[in-house]
């Protein structure tokens, strides 16, 4: 079968995305409710609403980082500038989503075609450091100068005295899409001890997330995403055969910055508020964890690394003492004041410790990520049947291979 | 006239903590071609040195007080710190006071330890694989030890006072023929600055005066034909990790007073000294150190109200658009070799 214009892999991979997607919040239930392991449900709107959030915008970072080995530490700015531009067309016209997260993709653009120009006039670490000023700057300017725009430490949100010009007398007064509101459950079923919220705004964010998926997936395999892996694996030679690459790497950049930009918007369609926290460099530090968490350079490895992470964030700052002490209650109380003990350094308020942790063993031990750790475990089952292996739909991160990477 | 001076003044201490991390940074970059994120990380666990030092101190136990007694008549207890009672009131007393400069000793081992530990344990591991990893396990490890700071000493800044003979300020407009008061300086901003140019000659003198500076700058220049003459790079690089360490750690130390010690002043000062290290040029020492200085004034001049009302937010940007400017237009850094990370 093949749809879409991809090939008939492609479409089973396509098919197997949009099938997990769509039943996530099922799939992220799996313990009845009330059981001792119901910490581990993950199946509430917020988080998968998060997730999904946090994997189009990891989509579109790994177009730039994962193809073209560009690491930008800036891209969370442009995340800024989608979230105040919904906010600020929630507060100009009215709560529907529809005017404000084209607009945000449109100003991201913007922004990342002006900063890209810029930036990628250097590449390796300069860029980096480039795409960091850039962001450091928009982030300060966010907190001063431009508070009249976003309204500086308080945040931007709706409030009462806005215009709302478009505001009809019975539309809902939080974010919706032509009267559907993104924050209500459509339906709510309760089977056996478990308990499923399937939610508006999750679906909503889930089908924009997917066709970003399907846009990413066309352009892995286009002649476009092509150059960008040469650019990343020799920028050098193709500038001997006579390839100008700066438009193809500024292409990459703004199609980055404008799925940030739409990732923010989305943020604010979740919570109609925005703060300049969104802009700072620890954000744009966060989706590089992912991505390379996940596997730079794949297809599923950014949406993966992104899951993990809000995942396992929410879960680990959930953890507080009694949940402690209801595991290790069995254990003698000397190993289990110990274990508690341990455990405080990862837990609850201490979840980036677990996750810089994280971070810094996947840099060491494998930097393709989890694809990679995937594929290496496949291919360990598979040893002495095929060489092969790999499979073509996600290939193992061209990352993993350290002479490919040595450009930057 | 006055203000300018001032702010030049109002610029050296904050440039001096600049010059000395982008030292470090650009020391390391240099000899061991590894870009360090971790690098404010060690910074602000030197300004943790002095404050746990200080905390260290300022032990007490309850002893009772025959001479006094409290309202009901009873013998009054008063918390007697150990170092008084160990070293006699007035040597004590003193030894909890100048807890700060103190801490340096207890630094300086510390830092280089550290140092010693971080190159043998990871960096090492990571001189051969691109520069993204190197940033991205470094940047990791930052946050690590940014969190274990934050989960023994809490996130609040913690007060860390300076030595109470450096309390005052001192008041240059006399000096220099203006009226009283116009331009005052803390004392221990102005300590800060003279140590800050006692550290950097000291390790310029190190690197240019010693058989074993001479070692690491030509290690530096042509790391495979030292290495080809007999001579064990690698342990004098590990050395100068070590050193560079020290360094940020020292300076740490002695920023408690100026700053008080918080677990995200590392990232703070990380990225402002990278955009340090790039405006001076990559491995490049003096470069780093009068880059430090200059984006430190010209930060101080950008927050006077002159400035600002002509240019908003200018205090904000300008060091990044200084950065940004001379990337653009002298990729080398003002005093960068030619041909270093140059693309």
């Amino acid at each position: 079968m093949k749809l879409f214009g991809l090939s008939a892999k492609d479409t089973r991979f396509l098919i197997i995305v949009i099938l997990l997607t769509m039943f996530t919040p099922i799939l992220l239930q799996p313990f009845p409710e009330g059981s001792a392991l119901a910490t581990f449900n993950a199946g509430y709107p917020d988080l998968m609403q998060r997730i999904a959030i946090f994997g189009i915008f990891a989509i579109g970072f790994n177009i730039l980082f994962g193809l073209t080995g560009y690491l930008s530490f800036g891209h969370a700015a442009f995340l800024g500038i989608g979230s105040y531009t919904v906010v600020w067309m929630y507060k100009l016209l009215d709560y529907n989503v529809i005017w404000g997260l084209p607009l945000a993709v449109i100003t991201s653009g913007l922004f990342a075609l002006l900063i890209g120009y810029v930036s990628l006039r250097r590449s390796g670490i300069y860029f980096s450091i480039l795409t960091l000023a850039f962001a450091q700057m928009s982030y300060n300017l966010a907190y001063s100068v431009l508070t009249p725009i976003t309204n500086g430490e308080t945040g931007l949100q709706v409030y009462p005295s806005d215009a709302q010009v478009l505001m009809g007398a019975t539309e809902p007064t939080s974010p919706h899409l032509f009267g559907i509101v993104l924050r209500e459950n459509f339906w709510q079923p309760t089977i056996g001890g478990w308990q499923f919220t399937f939610n508006n705004g999750y679906y909503f964010t889930a089908i924009i997330a997917i066709v970003l998926f399907y846009l990413s997936l066309r352009i892995f395999r286009s002649p476009f995403g092509l150059m960008l892996r040469a650019i990343k694996t020799n920028q050098t030679r193709l500038n001997y055969t006579g390839i100008n690459t700066r438009p193809y790497t500024l292409a990459a950049f703004v199609i980055s910055g404008m799925y940030a930009g739409l990732a923010g918007g989305l943020m604010a369609a979740m919570d109609p508020l925005s703060g300049a926290e969104r802009m700072q460099w620890t954000a744009s530090g966060e989706v590089v964890l992912m991505v390379i968490l996940g596997g730079a350079g794949t297809l599923m490895g950014p949406v993966l690394g992104a899951g993990f992470i809000k995942y396992l964030e929410n879960i680990f700052s959930k953890i507080n003492d009694s949940i402690l002490h209801g595991w290790f209650g069995a254990l003698p109380d000397g190993l289990e004041n110990f274990i508690i003990g341990v455990s405080h350094f990862f837990v609850g308020k201490s979840w980036h410790l677990t996750s810089g942790l994280m971070f810094m063993l996947v840099v060491i031990f494998l930097p393709g990520g989890l694809v990679e750790g995937g594929a290496r475990i496949r291919n360990l089952f598979r040893r002495g049947k095929s060489p092969k292996g790999a499979d073509t739909a996600h290939p193992p991160a061209p990352v993993a291979n350290a002479a490919e990477k040595e450009e930057f | 006239m006055d203000a300018i001076i001032l702010q030049i003044l109002n610029g050296l201490d904050k440039g001096s903590a600049y010059a000395l991390i982008a030292l470090g940074l650009t020391l390391i970059f240099g000899t061991l071609g590894v870009v360090n994120f971790a690098h404010g990380a060690l910074f602000m666990i030197g300004a943790f040195v002095a404050v746990t030092l200080q905390r260290l101190l300022g032990l007490s136990f309850d002893q009772v007080d025959p001479t006094k007694s409290d309202f009901m008549g009873n013998p009054l207890k008063v918390k007697v710190p150990y170092a008084e009672s160990w070293f006699g009131p007035e040597v004590g007393a003193a030894i909890i006071d100048w807890s700060v400069p103190l801490a340096i000793l207890l630094a300086i081992p510390v830092m280089l330890l550290f140092g010693f530990i971080l190159e043998r344990g990871l960096i090492k591991h990571f001189y051969k694989r691109p520069h993204a990893d190197q940033i991205l396990v470094t940047f990791g490890l930052a946050i690590v030890l940014q969190e274990l700071i934050k989960y023994f000493f809490g996130a609040n800044p913690i007060q860390t006072p300076a030595p109470s003979a450096f309390t005052g300020s001192f008041d240059f407009g006399v000096l220099l023929g203006f009226d009283p008061n116009a331009i005052i300086y803390p004392y221990w901003r102005l300590v800060y600055f003279a140590f800050a140019a006692l550290v950097l000659s000291g390790v310029f003198a190190f690197l240019r005066y010693t058989t074993f500076g001479m070692v690491v700058r030509a290690g530096m220049a042509d790391r495979e034909t030292v290495g080809l003459l007999g001579i064990n790079i690698d342990k004098r690089f590990t050395i100068m990790f070590g050193l560079a360490a020290a360094v940020a750690g020292i300076a740490g130390v002695m920023y408690a007073p100026i700053l008080s010690p918080n677990y995200h002043m590392g990232m703070d000062f990380l990225v402002l000294s990278f955009v340090v290290v790039v405006v001076g040029g990559m491995g490049s020492l003096p470069g780093a150190v009068a880059a430090g200085f200059l984006l430190g004034i010209l930060q101080s001049f950008a927050s006077m109200n002159e400035v600002k009302s002509l240019i908003p937010g200018i205090d904000q940007v300008i060091i990044y658009l200084v950065a940004i400017i001379i990337l653009l237009t002298r990729p080398r850094g003002l005093l960068g070799r030619a041909g270093v990370m140059e693309d």
